[in-house]
């Protein structure tokens, strides 16, 4: 058991070693720099000169990416020539914006969804389960920025209960953060959701079908006993990997959905840098989300290893 | 491939028995008629739109819907339906042609994992994995804030960062051919890796990979309409789904239309194409369920 956990601990820091070298070369095997992206392709002479001197561009890579790699452990990424602030400066605030947008997202969204989840299996080929396999299924393949889209439309045009963008400043408490970011947090949470859901209800309906139910309800056990004791637990495990690998999607929809409601955090600041082809700060931004699914990623993996019992034997 | 209760002489027939699985099942006709409408659309669009997609009428700005204009005009006074009709052609063509170079580098060097040896296996899928960790869009968007966007940058981009799943999930279907006796037999035929590859492999995880390349078409759809949502895809005058419900939102309190018929035009290809996805996979056995999420 500990082995394990040792083992995929490691392979993590392996993974997050690797994805820093890639996030790292990738932008340096292009043409052009840091420097030929922020003043023009074609830019040369003087100016280009000083920017590469400020920016020490004119070392090897190799000692770059040390000094790049080292900084960025301790959270000194650099200072990017666009806005010529220190990147972990600009980022400071904003990720704390969409920590809490993707908290407020999994908290309301991931209850949600297997309690849900629960109702169209236990109610399978019923009305309620079409209903929820077919919302769910929308809300799975329609893009993000259209759902979003249509949030706004609905909820803040024509019913007008909200606000249909955030107009928060980046460093606002969290208390008015969260007033404003209600239909963000819908937008993100419908993706996921709409997985864990399809998970868990798939889930359920094997468990109902299952030998121990049909022995539990034999013995004559309340219906409600019967979900609360054996279904609920045992719905919960493939829930746990689905939602692991849902991050992924998360983190990615963070970018859109925070454009669409004008979000002040990091997946606005994204587009915004790559539309300023500030390559440092598009580094630092891409390296925290990525380290951010991989965290995710290793924790949903210990706590299936703590919930599972069955997991520990296997290797690797 | 499940070909279901076939009679012992078959009949010859025109279309491929997996072929006709896939039309037998709701899912798989729905999706490839919501497709071909989308594909003539796209191909005819130029000959039977009423207006010119860059016209610009300020008598139709923010038009309600009309009989001059069946879907009324956007900020600019340009005719709604034109631009839907026209919208789909550049989406449709770059994440069809970005599909393509996903299935083949994604599957050939799957399968080609599956033979290397198990250093060059490790070390590549450590690589995979850990840029799967970054999300896709942020990993095109690293590309575009180093080269600039453009369909040329796109496609091969976009490409890239979906065959990475591709990869992955062919690898696993390949390793578990490999093992089996024909391979053996043509290896120990002496049979060169690149023929074993082709004519042995390929064939045989050919199901996997059309479910994948089904899949990955819809989110490439998906991604590139993203792209030119946040501005770095399809350029302005272009009539893109992703760019006109960008453009059109925040006008949407004075008319819903322009950004309303792009939302409809797209999602509706995107269902078609995941449906047509579900049908295939069905139809050819192929299980979906696992590679899903990323």
């Amino acid at each position: 058991m500990v082995r394990l956990v040792i083992q995929r601990i490691l392979s993590s820091i392996v993974t997050l070693a690797l994805l820093t070298v890639f996030v790292f070369f990738a932008v340096e095997l292009l043409p052009g720099d840091t420097c030929t992206a922020y003043l023009g392709r074609d830019a040369k002479g003087d100016r280009l000169e000083t920017c590469r001197e400020n920016m020490g561009l004119n070392r090897p890579a190799v000692e770059r990416f040390a000094d790049w790699a080292s900084g960025a452990v301790v959270g000194d990424f650099g200072v990017s020539p666009y806005r010529n602030k220190p990147v972990s400066e600009i980022v400071g605030w904003r990720m704390r914006n969409t920590v809490v947008l993707a908290l407020s997202a999994s908290l309301f969204g991931i209850p949600l969804a297997i309690l849900f989840g629960i109702i169209a299996g236990i109610r399978r080929d019923k009305p309620v389960d079409m209903a929820l396999s077919s919302i769910s299924i929308l809300a799975m393949t329609v893009p993000e920025f259209v759902s979003a889209t249509l949030l706004i439309l609905i909820f803040s045009i024509s019913l007008g209960w909200t606000s249909g963008v955030v107009t928060a400043p980046a460093d606002a408490p969290i208390l008015v953060l969260l007033g404003s970011t209600i239909l963000p947090t819908v937008a993100l949470a419908l993706v996921f959701a709409a997985h864990i859901l399809r998970m868990v209800r798939s889930s359920v309906i094997d468990i109902m079908e299952s030998e121990y139910v049909a022995m539990a309800r034999l013995k004559g056990l309340p219906f409600y006993w019967i979900l609360w004791r054996h279904v609920l637990p045992n719905s919960l495990l493939p829930a746990i990997n689905v939602i692991g690998l849902t991050v992924a999607w998360l983190l990615g929809g963070v970018v859109v959905v925070e454009s669409v409601f004008n979000f002040p955090g990091l997946g606005r600041l994204s587009v915004d840098a790559v539309a300023d082809r500030d390559l440092p700060l598009t580094q630092c931004i891409v390296l925290i989300l990525a380290t951010g699914y991989i965290g995710t990623n290793l924790l949903t993996d210990l706590a299936s290893l703590v919930l599972n019992p069955r997991l520990r034997t296997f290797r690797g | 491939m499940t070909a279901g209760t076939a009679p012992l002489v078959p009949r010859r027939r025109f279309l491929p028995v997996w072929f006709r699985d896939v039309l037998a099942r709701p899912s798989g006709a729905i999706g490839l008629a919501i497709i071909v409408i989308h594909l003539a659309i796209a191909l005819l669009a130029p000959l039977i739109v009423p207006y010119d997609s860059a016209a610009q009428d300020s008598k139709a700005m923010f038009a309600d819907p009309s009989w001059q204009h069946w879907l009324g005009g956007d900020h600019l006074g340009r005719d709604v339906l034109t631009r839907t009709l026209m919208g789909g052609r550049e989406a449709i063509l770059v994440s069809t042609m970005a599909t393509a170079v996903a299935v083949l580098w994604g599957g050939l060097f799957g399968i080609f994992l599956a033979f290397a040896g198990r250093f060059v296996d490790e070390a590549a899928m450590r690589m995979v994995d850990a840029m799967l960790a970054i999300p896709w869009i942020l990993f095109v968007m690293l590309f575009v804030a180093g080269l600039g966007t453009g369909i040329g940058v796109l496609i091969p981009i976009l490409g890239i960062s979906y065959g990475l799943s591709i990869v992955r999930v062919v690898r696993a279907a390949a390793l578990d051919v490999v093992t089996r006796d024909f391979i053996q037999a043509a290896r120990a035929r002496g049979e060169r890796r690149s023929v074993v590859i082709v004519h042995e492999m390929l064939p045989n995880v050919l199901d996997t990979l059309a479910v994948q390349a089904a899949m990955t078409w819809s989110w490439m759809l998906l991604g590139f309409s993203s792209l030119s949502f946040l501005g770095f895809g399809a350029t302005p005058p272009t009539p893109d789904w992703g760019l006109m419900i960008a453009d059109a939102r925040s006008a949407m309190m004075v008319s819903p239309w322009p950004a309303l018929a792009p939302m409809v035009a797209l999602s509706s290809l995107i269902i078609g194409i995941n449906l047509l996805s579900d049908g295939l996979a069905k139809a050819l056995g192929v299980d979906r369920m696992t590679k899903s999420a990323v």
